[in-house]
């Protein structure tokens, strides 16, 4: 009988939503924001003499057009698939995290060191030793404005974003005092280069840290959607009481939450100091925090749509050069297009106006909330 | 000489694998009070909706005083006329009364709000139809049935002369619905047409001009009320014979179950909510708590289940202490919770109906093992008490957001009934549902009492009340005021007590 039940379930349920509708659904407001937001770039481009056609042409030869481009764009993507899925894991919790980028520092100092500071290793020792480094001191650097919040009510936006400049200054501080590089001729603020132990390879020209960033979005994805602590996380992040109801303790979720999504971004500044800095250097990691902000909001707060927009995200970056090169249109065009994108994401409603979707008919958002809706 | 105000045509409305309403044609004509009932899903809300222009209709057509029309938006309707009154105020707490009121149709002199003339505008509203209000009230500090008739003044200053009321009854008190109905006679006197939606039969009988029922979108029938009497009605509704009154066998008490010592509960702005209460709970029998909404019954409920802090005194599960236990211990010391507010508390909207369904058991074993969530144990759990329950749904994996009000109301007593338990706290348990499923919900009571659970049933229906308990607690200012055996007492000298009045 309830195997039956069960299955007449699923049927119905197969009828009602096509998979192809469900998608789009899912995935309409974020691409009309991409293609709105590439018009208004490319109209400013058109707008200051420059073709935009070859613009955009250029960049996507040079991110996608060979192996060499789609190197630059998968190492590119690789730590903002990261900060992407802190922002995006934080927020299944209810909370804003804007500390990413003082958590990626952070991790970015730490692997740094235990990667110059540790020698004789073997590589498969050494680099997840650095990486795990990295993830605990983004974790810890996490847990702090989790206590915070729990213990006197401190909103995280307003303490993440005070703990960004904290970790800018002990990583300034470190990469030019006790970390630094002793060389007769480096006046440079950085610290020594990681041991070739600890660096991450490349494989057939691709990044492999890229491919470890895959596994975590779908580790993420499986601990929000499959464990009871996702569970938990998601419940105390759609409703406080109903959490409380259920028995979850939503101070410890609010903290482990903290803690894991510190590590996410902490584990972005590693992967990108071992896979491709390969040392610790101010100004070198600047904005890939940030950036898992726009990532996460244009993957739709999913942690398998934060790989695609960070691709998005990383093909720009990473063809940008090139397009100033070939059609004379400077690379922070890239910035205001993606910045565009951010804005359209998160202003949904208007580019659900533009393609005519009623929120009603989207995801079943209650507009009546009586009793008797 | 008749003149339809509204008439709607064919309306249909599909959500994915429902037809909500299925060919829905009914008239309203000038004047009148039109009830329409329902089972829990039938369709009367998405017909409301439709008709205040928040869903499209799939076909149909709606007429608005003869004229064809598509109804936009919910601007649109009120641009033609159409205002609707939701069950949960859409209202700004801090805002005074005028203020609310006038809110989204502001007139400005330059850039300062023009407060004056909407002023005299909206009292000679109030002179007009007796509706007996002070502007100048901070909105939060008035009562539900207040607050309410803000909401009707709001759509009255905007000129509708139809008014679709969902529900408007379920939470307010049996005086406030008196005054309500005053108001809506007032306003069909003075050639306003209205909508009524109630699950409560006698309601119907008093007020309505017409009836129209709806049974799984379609509409199967209409009455008079003087022709119609309540079981005929429920007949209709249902589609098969109600019993309206409860048979249930002499209480058999048993061995203590919950034990209350001069508990004392404050609210967040100290204020003493629940006063020295001392009672106890036996297995197998239940005890209803009456009052009048607002009276400490809600405050008692959630210090027992540990949503919040008691100030003093000692409550007892099973003879171990529970006071001040968190509500997962409450739940694990074997004991069942219906929350009043059924969708704040108790529900997450966003989550699947199954989730829910397994909302404060989700960690235990089938539904989880070493921390792993086990899918398919627990849509098969969730399936099963959707059928047993009747909760009108296409399918466990909808979102809990896309159920009907009573269906709500369902879900929650499902989940609830579904574990062993030895102690239930129901507040509300029935609040907007259809007789049918009241008449299930009360059974399952029963059940749970004869199979030697103590009961604890707060509702605010007299009724409920004096048909399901077998001892009945009075609460009047945060104190018990009396407690008496159920078959000692009339209704009407419990409907003293609970206005405060002692012998
Ligand atoms: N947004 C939605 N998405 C999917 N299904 C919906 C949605 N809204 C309503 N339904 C379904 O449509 C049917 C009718 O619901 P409706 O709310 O109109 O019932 P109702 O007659 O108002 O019931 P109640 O008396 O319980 O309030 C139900 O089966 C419900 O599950
Ligand atoms: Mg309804």
């Amino acid at each position: 009988m309830t195997k039956e039940n069960k299955k007449k379930d699923d049927q119905i349920k197969e009828r009602s939503f096509g998979i192809v509708g469900v998608i789009w659904k899912k995935i309409s407001v974020p691409l009309t924001s991409i293609f709105l937001a590439l018009f208004i770039g490319g109209l400013i481009m058109a707008i200051s003499g420059s073709d935009p056609f070859e613009a955009y042409g250029a960049l996507f030869q040079s991110a996608f057009g060979d192996i060499n481009g789609w190197g630059r764009t998968l190492e590119k993507a690789t730590p903002l698939i990261f900060s992407g899925l802190a922002v995006t894991f934080a927020f299944k919790a209810g909370l804003f995290n804007i500390g990413t980028q003082g958590q990626l520092l952070m991790g970015a100092i730490t692997s740094a060191y235990l990667g110059f500071a540790i020698t004789g290793l073997p590589a498969i020792i050494h680099i997840p030793l650095a990486l795990l480094g990295g993830a605990l001191a983004g974790a810890l650097f996490g847990s702090i404005p989790g206590l915070l919040k729990t213990r006197t009510g401190a909103h995280e936006v307003i303490t993440t974003i005070m703990l960004n400049y904290v970790a800018i200054n002990i990583t300034d501080y470190l990469s030019n005092g006790p970390l630094k590089e002793v060389s007769s001729s480096d006046v440079v603020a950085r610290t020594p280069p990681i041991e070739a132990s600890a660096e991450i390879p490349q494989v057939a020209g691709l990044p492999l840290g890229f491919f470890i960033a895959i596994i975590f979005a779908v580790f993420v994805w499986w601990i929000l959607e499959k464990t009871t602590l996702g569970f938990e996380i998601r419940t105390a992040g759609l409703s406080g009481t109903a959490a409380k109801y259920a028995g979850i303790k939503v101070t410890a979720i609010i903290v482990i939450t903290m803690v894991i999504s510190g590590a996410l971004a902490g584990l972005g500044g590693a992967v990108e100091t071992q896979g491709i800095v390969g040392r610790y250097q101010p100004g070198f990691n600047t904005g890939l925090g940030f950036d898992g902000i726009t990532v996460a909001l244009l993957g739709k707060v999913h942690p398998i749509g934060n790989i695609f927009s960070a691709l998005l995200i990383g093909s720009m970056k990473a063809g940008g050069a090139k397009m100033q090169f070939v059609a004379d249109v400077t690379p922070e065009i890239t910035n205001v297009v993606q910045a565009l994108m951010l804005f359209f994401v998160a202003a949904d409603r208007v580019v659900r106006w533009i393609i005519r979707q009623r929120e009603t008919d989207d995801e079943g958002l209650t507009l009546t909330t009586g009793w008797g809706n | 000489m008749v003149n339809t105000v509204l008439e709607v045509q064919n309306i249909t409305k599909r959500f994915p694998g429902v037809i909500a309403n299925d060919s829905i044609s009914f008239k309203l004509n000038k004047g009148e009070i039109h009830a329409l009932l329902g089972e829990n899903g039938a369709g009367k809300s998405t017909l409301m909706n439709v008709i205040y222009g928040l869903y499209k209709p799939d076909e149909g057509q709606i007429f608005i005083n003869e004229e064809a029309v598509e109804v936009q938006n919910p601007h649109d309707a009120i641009a033609r006329g159409i205002g609707m009154v939701h069950q949960h105020f859409m209202l700004v707490p801090v805002f005074t009364v005028l203020e609310n009121i006038v809110l989204g149709s502001e007139t400005t002199n330059g850039p300062s709000l023009n407060l004056r003339s909407p002023r005299k505008d909206i009292q000679k509203i109030i002179d007009q139809f007796n509706l007996d209000i002070d502007l100048d009230t901070i909105t939060e500090d008035l009562p539900v049935g207040i607050q309410q008739r803000v909401e009707i003044i709001k759509a009255l200053y905007r000129q509708v002369d139809i008014l679709v009321l969902d529900e408007p009854t379920a939470v307010l008190t049996p005086q406030e619905v008196d005054d309500l109905f005053k108001i809506m006679r007032s306003l069909v006197d003075q050639g306003k047409s209205i909508i009524f939606i109630t699950h409560k039969l006698k309601e119907v009988i008093e007020i309505a001009d017409q009836i129209t029922v709806i049974r799984r979108g379609k509409v199967v029938g209409s009455a008079k009320p003087d022709e119609a009497d309540q079981q005929s009605l429920a007949t209709m509704m249902v589609g098969r014979d109600v019993d309206m009154h409860l048979h249930k066998k002499k209480a058999e008490p048993k061995e203590m179950i919950l034990e209350v010592n001069n508990l004392v509960v404050k609210d967040a702005n100290g204020n003493v909510e629940v006063d020295d209460v001392s009672f106890e709970i036996k297995a197998g029998e239940i005890v209803g708590i009456a009052g009048v909404q607002g009276n400490g019954q809600t405050e008692l409920v959630n210090a027992l289940v540990g949503m919040i802090p008691t100030e003093s005194g000692t409550v007892k599960i099973n003879g171990l202490p529970a006071t001040n236990a968190s509500p997962r211990k409450v739940t694990e010391m074997g004991s069942a919770h219906i929350p009043e507010d059924r969708l704040k508390d108790g529900r997450v909207l966003p989550f699947t109906i199954a989730d829910n369904m397994v909302l404060n058991t989700y960690y235990l074993e089938p539904f989880a093992k070493s921390g792993i969530r086990q899918q398919e144990e627990i849509k098969e759990f969730a399936v099963d008490l959707v059928e047993k329950f009747d909760v009108r749904t296409p399918s466990a994996e909808n979102t809990a957001s896309s159920l009907s009000g009573g269906n709500h109301q369902k879900e929650i007593d499902a989940r609830e009934f579904s574990r062993p338990i030895n102690l239930l706290i129901a507040a509300q348990p029935t609040r907007g549902l259809d007789v049918g499923s009241i008449e299930y919900i009360h059974h399952r009571i029963i059940e749970k009492r004869d199979e030697g659970c103590a009961v604890m049933v707060v509702s605010t229906e007299l009724d409920e009340i004096m048909e399901l308990s077998d001892r009945i607690i009075v609460m009047f200012n945060g104190k018990i005021i009396d407690t008496v055996n159920a078959d000692e007492i009339t209704k009407e000298q419990v409907g003293l007590l609970m206005a405060g009045v002692t012998a």
